[in-house]
């Protein structure tokens, strides 16, 4: 078997909570990661998603050692870097780079786009042939900017293009893996095809890994090989992209899915949604247990007593639960090529969200119409 | 007449680099008990089109011209102080953050009774009785304890609940929502649509839903409005709109949005360049240059007349120079193409 590119095993970064006061005692800690292990291969994309405050983007940072892990190990491309120091990682910041989330806040306003797509070579003291200038802007025409445009500031382009440059810098060291971090939920609809199509024609040229951190599903789905759903620090469940979301086995995957809207309307009023009950418990104080069971709507006693382990159900396919699920749930999913989407509406219903209201509601949560009387 | 009739609404502002059209002659009309969606990208005007509607847009500063008629009144017309009498009442907005449209300072509580006294003459015990049954009514659990939190004691969807027990107090027959998802996660963005969709079927309410996630508006819209640089281009009402979209800016949007029912192996089809600055729009039709079918027009016409928005079938209305059968063919082959090519 060959060695991963990346493995990470049982990772935590936990954040000290400290009191108020002259003595700032730590009092609790923020389990914002809370052992993890996944691998990457060279070339392939690891989609990490979940909803905000997961874990999923502490997660990226703690394996690209912006943070130092509390506890586990990082292997990339077998070196251990989980323990290095700050100088002692600069050697491996070459094989793995980082694309951000906001372009706007990634680029320094006051340097040039040539200097800042050149400074990893500073940085690392590299001399490419033919010069940085050369080397730049050969970067810049291969993210699909003009090179014309070296001596421009970040605040002359528009936000795709500044992923653009994001994607340039991050490229300058020709990495084996970039971590991108919601690369493209920042940027408006008709530009986010053109950073994902970028990327997966990059990923093709290069021979590139990503670990894609992302909250939307459907984007995450486009883009990746394999997914890890993240929740609570923890990984719920990871499979190859087609079994993630034609038979995902955990209750959380499931009640994610169903609660993505397709721009369909004639789904839209027949899929059946899970809807999920009350809000992300703390990490400071996760729950007992499975950390999902205060909102799973498959939840047992066991559930609240025993964490539950990352079982390997099939090959490639990793579940945390004690009771996955592996019969359908009925009209929950939709995936691939759905036959309806090209037909001609005959006649309009006058309200395609009748039938919408067939959610399923969990104690408590009435529809609002019977709570008006 | 329509219960909202919209007409020409025209809304400008100038800036010191030029005058921003962020509005230009948008048309639009919403009954009792449906859902219009507007829907765009970033600068295409959805949001000071609602704004122009509420009357929030300082009337010195900005250029408007058009008619906003509600229920009879052109609101355009009407003083400032008459219109913020119906402003919380008759018509109210939900905003996309609710963490910045709610005040830190204040419990919960002061800020619902607050909304309620404005509008009713009621004391002050009736209208906390009033906010804690509205925030019974959108979900909150123990609402008689929750009212005397401050919001940031609150979730993001709690939040958002408060907000839309605000809007809701006065029992408005004009609701506004401004991308009131937007800034939620996936599952909680699933129960405020399904709160927003009952709010719909029973208080027979008219709602205007702006955002810009077609899979948010195929749930929960009757009509839409897809606008782009200001203009409508496209008016339909939802099936038409996914069946059989003919703007190519709209095929464009429906080809390159990641969803769930593509399929993934097929590779995103991406509009190419960036949205125009409205100060300065590219003449004709403003998406001209990012238009892949503008070479089957004739004489280059979409770069020098802006198409109207004309009729291309029933209650469907569409802004392009294309011939009708050719865009209900490029329409089919778009939808096509996200199913691999299988028609």
């Amino acid at each position: 078997m060959t060695t991963p590119l990346l493995q990470v095993e049982d990772l935590k970064m936990h954040f000290p909570v400290k009191s108020r006061g002259i003595f700032r005692r730590v009092v609790g800690q923020v389990r914002a990661v809370d052992g993890i292990s996944l691998h990457i291969d060279s070339g392939e994309t690891l989609g990490l998603v979940g909803e905000s405050g997961c874990g999923k983007s502490t997660a990226g940072r703690s394996i690209m050692r912006l943070l130092s892990p509390t506890d586990g190990k990082v292997i990339l491309d077998g070196v251990d870097i989980t323990t290095l120091s700050r100088r002692q990682m600069v050697p491996h910041r070459r094989t793995a780079q980082m694309i951000f989330q906001d372009p706007y806040s990634a680029l320094n306003p006051r340097h040039t786009v040539g200097s800042i797509i050149g400074a990893p070579f500073i940085v690392q003291k590299v001399k490419p042939v033919g010069g940085v200038r050369k080397e730049v802007q050969e970067l810049m025409a291969r993210v699909g900017l003009n090179p014309e445009h070296y001596n421009r500031y970040p605040n002359e382009f528009s936000g795709g293009q500044r992923q653009r440059i994001g994607i340039a810098r991050a490229l300058a060291l020709k990495p084996k893996l970039i971590v991108c971090d919601e690369p493209v939920s920042a940027l408006d609809v008709s530009i986010q095809a053109q950073v994902i199509n970028l990327l997966q024609d990059l990923q093709q040229d290069f021979g590139l890994a990503y670990l894609f951190v992302a909250h939307d599903l459907s984007v995450v789905r486009q883009i990746s090989h394999r997914i890890s759903v993240m929740y609570l620090g923890h990984i719920m469940e990871t499979a190859s992209r087609d079994v993630l979301y034609s038979a995902p086995q955990h209750p959380y995957t499931h009640a994610l899915m169903s609660a993505v809207p397709v721009p369909n309307p004639q789904l839209a009023g027949k899929r059946e949604r899970i809807m999920l009950q009350g809000d992300l418990p703390s990490p400071i104080n996760p729950p007992a247990g499975c950390v999902f069971n205060t909102r799973c709507f498959k939840v047992q006693d066991r559930c609240r007593v025993e964490v539950p382990e990352l079982i390997e159900v099939a090959p490639g396919h990793q579940v945390a639960c004690h009771f996955p699920i592996t019969e359908s749930l009925g009209t929950t999913l939709i995936t691939g090529p759905n036959p309806g989407l090209t037909e001609q509406p005959d006649n309009a219903p006058d309200s395609p969200n009748a039938a919408a209201t067939n959610a399923v509601f969990e104690a408590g949560a009435e529809p609002w119409a019977q709570r008006q009387s | 007449m329509s219960f909202l009739e919209v007409s020409n609404l025209q809304v400008s502002f100038p800036t010191e680099d030029g005058i921003v059209h962020a509005v230009d002659g948008v048309s639009f009309s919403v009954e009792r008990g449906k859902v219009l969606a507007v829907v765009g990208e970033s600068g295409s005007g959805k949001s000071v089109t609602s704004q122009a509607v509420m009357g929030l847009l300082n009337r010195k500063a900005t250029k408007i011209s058009g008619s906003v008629v509600l229920d009879g009144q052109d609101l355009l017309a009407m003083d400032e102080k008459d219109v913020r009498k119906l402003r919380g009442g008759k018509m109210a907005m939900i905003f996309q953050d609710p963490l910045s449209s709610l005040h830190p300072f204040y419990r919960i509580s002061k800020q619902l009774v607050e909304a309620v006294r404005v509008h009713q003459n009621v004391s002050k015990s009736d209208a906390r009785k009033q906010a804690v049954s509205m925030l019974d009514q959108v979900g909150i659990p123990a609402p008689e304890r929750r009212i005397d939190d401050y919001p940031h004691q609150l979730s993001g969807g709690m939040r958002q609940r408060v907000m839309i027990a605000m809007a809701l107090l006065n029992n408005p027959s004009l609701l506004i929502a401004d991308e009131p998802t937007t800034a939620l996660d996936v599952t909680v963005q699933a129960q405020i649509i399904e709160l927003i969709q009952q709010i719909q079927q029973v208080s027979d309410a008219a709602i205007i839903f702006i955002t810009h996630d077609l899979g948010v508006v195929a749930e929960v819209a009757h009509d839409v409005l897809v606008m782009y640089a200001g203009r409508v281009v496209e008016y339909a009402p939802v099936e038409t709109l996914y069946g059989q979209p003919q703007m190519p800016y709209t095929l464009g949007l429906m080809a390159s949005i990641p969803r769930l029912d593509r399929d993934p192996d097929v590779r995103l089809d991406p509009i190419p360049g960036n949205p125009p600055s409205l100060i300065n729009l590219p003449s004709g039709c403003s998406f001209n240059p990012r238009c892949t079918f503008s070479d089957q027009v004739a004489d280059g016409r979409c770069s020098v007349e802006l198409p109207d928005l004309l009729s291309a079938g029933e209650g469907h209305l569409v802004r392009c120079h294309l011939p009708i059968e050719i865009r209900k063919a490029l329409s089919a082959e778009t939808l096509a193409a996200l199913n691999g090519g299988v028609l």
